[in-house]
């Protein structure tokens, strides 16, 4: 069904790109700039064709670098604004990560994983870009990712990701993969009124009260928009509260150490994960994304051989939750970490497990999901 | 108080004075293009609450840090970009991109051709110094044949951008090109850019005796002013692809084009009435 203002509700059969173009513009996303690429374009095209009814702006810029700063400038035009790229794409848009990550500007960017490094495999998944989205860009920071599995997930994350976005005034990276942005299933769009959508914390102060980076309590500042008297300055440069530049060791230290304690300190509010019997478990297995699917099975056949297996599946990859990690580490034998890359997120599992139990990887190079016999075995080794 | 105390400079209220002074040096023309920018603002009656300046990185990219509008210091080269997303999420604004050549025709080439391309409503102010000098020297895409920079000590060997053909022929409605000898031609082209619809372009070639003209030999800030006043020509109306610079020949200066064409921003309304008209 579809409202006056072209929003869509009821139940559709879409694949998780498009799912995630609908549930952008549930979001309130009015501004999307992008690039084409594979395994990503069905996201702009459902957007350029879905804009002009819901009053939105798309835009097809010259390259992904473009894309990538075009949907900040909209931004602090009042837009509330994404981006949609794969690997290669999502490589050149790294120093605009960066400048939304020191500017605190509210956007989204969604990577559908594809097989890399450089070219790699255009048409297949990956989930080797989950290092990248942390830390990809030049210096100390810190930004939020999501991983949905499944187009209704495609739809509700990114969701989340603009709240998330809104409320913490931070670039948040949206980890589809390529299978499950090309899997179509069922996806329940709900009334308007029953989306939760945070909107911008523009200020209520007038022009000279307001500075554009004075934090609050919860350490994120209040927004503004060009063309409201503030006359604000905005800087990727070191800068004070005012927005100016200043080039010296105390004010990096002040703003740097905000921009990554915003994010860091309230991990327990952004974090986001879904436990399957993981209480008296022996191994727990740690998944995210298209895998969390497959380790589905994997774990129902251990069960079946009478093994305790827990299930733990991160919504939110990034920020990662180390404290609930550490906490499990000590009651369990074993994590399990299946993912398509040779070895990402298992370090950081192995990090916060910190020799309290044994962290086993089971890596996968990409192109297409594990086979979940793999996972089977690991788990059955790894409760030895 | 005393009496100084009490004389404001007319163009302050326009600035930052609380960043003042500014980084730039002795001679340097940036400065010059500031004050003829803000004198622009005045003579083209534009709404000071609506204007957003846009800079890239480099010295000229520095202008937005001193102008007291909503302002934006972005990244190498992207300004442009930056700009398109403002503009379209806000047609309202008036949105003016600042900064260098090496900044906006290097990094930005692309997107500068692509901006011109579409017609999008933007001003466009190139300072074209010849090299890059917040990075100490280096010869850029303007740098003529023959000139030296640190990265081409022996002298340039690969042909110039010619800035006003570069705009033209991708498509900008609007193209001038003066020095920062030339301020009252350089306010009033700055003026009727920020007044013109689509994607207006302003080329202002100024000094950089800290490095340009001292690893050129050719003089303090002023010898260069002097140089700008005797050796360029104004030409209104020339055609573009007769616009080259060569090391230390003459310069044609002048308004070269002043065309009507849709607008992106019209034309992306056109189409949007168009479409929700038929549903």
């Amino acid at each position: 069904m579809s409202s006056k203002n072209g929003k869509f509700t009821g139940a559709h059969y879409l694949d998780g790109d498009h799912a995630c173009a609908e549930g952008a513009i549930a979001a309130g996303c009015n501004f999307v700039a992008g690039y084409p690429i594979t395994p990503s374009t069905e996201v702009v095209e459902r957007l350029a064709w879905r804009f002009p009814n819901t009053g939105g702006t798309f835009i097809q810029m010259e390259d992904e670098i473009a894309s990538s700063i075009a949907i900040q400038g909209a931004v602090w035009g009042g837009a509330k604004a994404m981006t949609v790229s794969s690997g290669p794409g999502i490589s050149l848009m790294m120093e605009h990560i960066g400048l939304a990550a020191m500017a605190e500007v509210p956007c989204v960017f969604v990577n559908v994983q594809r097989g890399g490094p450089s070219t790699g495999l255009p048409t297949l998944p990956a989930q080797a870009d989950m290092m990248q989205a942390r830390w990809g860009s030049h210096g100390d920071y810190e930004i939020i990712a999501l991983a949905p599995n499944s187009p209704q997930e495609c739809f509700d994350y990114i969701i989340r990701a603009f709240n998330l976005s809104e409320k913490y005034r931070v670039p948040v990276m949206f980890m589809m993969d390529e299978s499950i942005g090309h899997m179509t299933e069922k996806v329940v769009i709900p009334a308007q009124d029953k989306v939760e959508v945070t909107p911008r914390r523009f200020t209520s102060l007038p022009p000279g009260d307001y500075l554009p980076f004075r934090p609050g309590d919860d350490m994120v500042p209040e927004m503004t928009k060009a063309g409201e008297g503030h006359r604000i300055h905005i800087s990727g440069l070191t800068h004070d509260e005012k927005g100016y530049p200043v080039m010296n060791a105390d004010c990096q230290d002040r703003l740097v150490r905000r921009l990554v304690d915003k994010i860091r300190k309230n991990v327990d509010d952004i974090s986001f994960f879904e436990e399957d019997k993981v209480d008296g478990a022996d191994v727990v297995v740690v998944s995210y994304g298209i895998t969390s699917r497959v380790t589905t099975r994997a774990v129902r056949d251990a069960r079946n051989k009478g093994i305790k297996v827990g299930h733990l599946r991160l919504g939110v990859v990034w920020p990662f939750p180390e404290g609930h990690i550490r906490a499990l580490a000590s009651r369990i034998g074993a994590f399990v970490v299946p993912e398509i890359n040779l070895g990402q997120i298992v370090y950081e599992v192995e990090r916060c497990a910190g020799g309290q139990c044994k962290t086993v990887s089971v890596s996968h190079a990409g192109g297409t999901v594990h086979d979940p016999t793999v996972i089977y075995d690991s788990i059955m080794e790894a409760a030895k | 108080m005393t009496a100084t105390a009490e004389i404001e400079n007319p163009v302050e209220k326009y600035l930052r004075m609380d960043r003042i002074p500014h980084i730039w040096c002795p001679g340097c023309g940036i400065g010059t293009t500031v004050n003829c920018f803000v004198r622009a603002i005045e003579r083209g009656k534009v709404d000071l609450e609506k204007l957003a300046i846009v800079s890239g990185i480099g010295c000229s990219g520095r202008v937005a840090g001193y102008l007291n509008f909503d302002s934006f210091h972005t990244t190498h080269g992207r300004a442009i970009p930056f700009a398109t997303g403002l503009k379209l999420a806000n047609p309202e604004l008036k949105v003016v991109v600042y900064s260098g050549e090496g900044d906006l025709i290097a990094i930005g080439g692309n997107h500068f051709m692509h901006a011109a391309r579409r017609n999008i409503d933007l001003t466009v102010i190139c300072i074209n110094n010849f090299n890059y000098a917040m990075t100490g020297g280096q010869v850029s895409p303007t740098t003529p044949v023959d000139a030296v920079g640190t990265t081409a000590p022996f002298g340039v060997c690969e042909r110039p951008f010619n800035l006003p053909f570069l705009a033209e022929s991708c498509g900008a409605v609007y193209v001038a090109r003066w020095t920062t000898n030339h301020v009252r031609q350089t306010a009033k082209a700055m003026a009727e850019a920020m007044n013109k619809k689509g994607f207006s372009f302003v080329e202002v070639l100024s000094p950089c005796p800290t490095l340009y003209e001292r690893r050129n030999r050719l003089g303090s800030g002023l010898d260069r002013m002097l140089w700008f006043k005797e050796n360029t020509v104004i030409e209104h109306g020339a055609d573009t692809r007769t616009c080259d610079i060569e090391f230390q020949k003459k310069i044609i200066c002048g308004k070269f084009v002043d065309v009507e064409r849709p607008s992106l921003v019209d034309q992306m309304e056109a189409k949007r009435a168009s479409i929700t008209g038929r549903s």
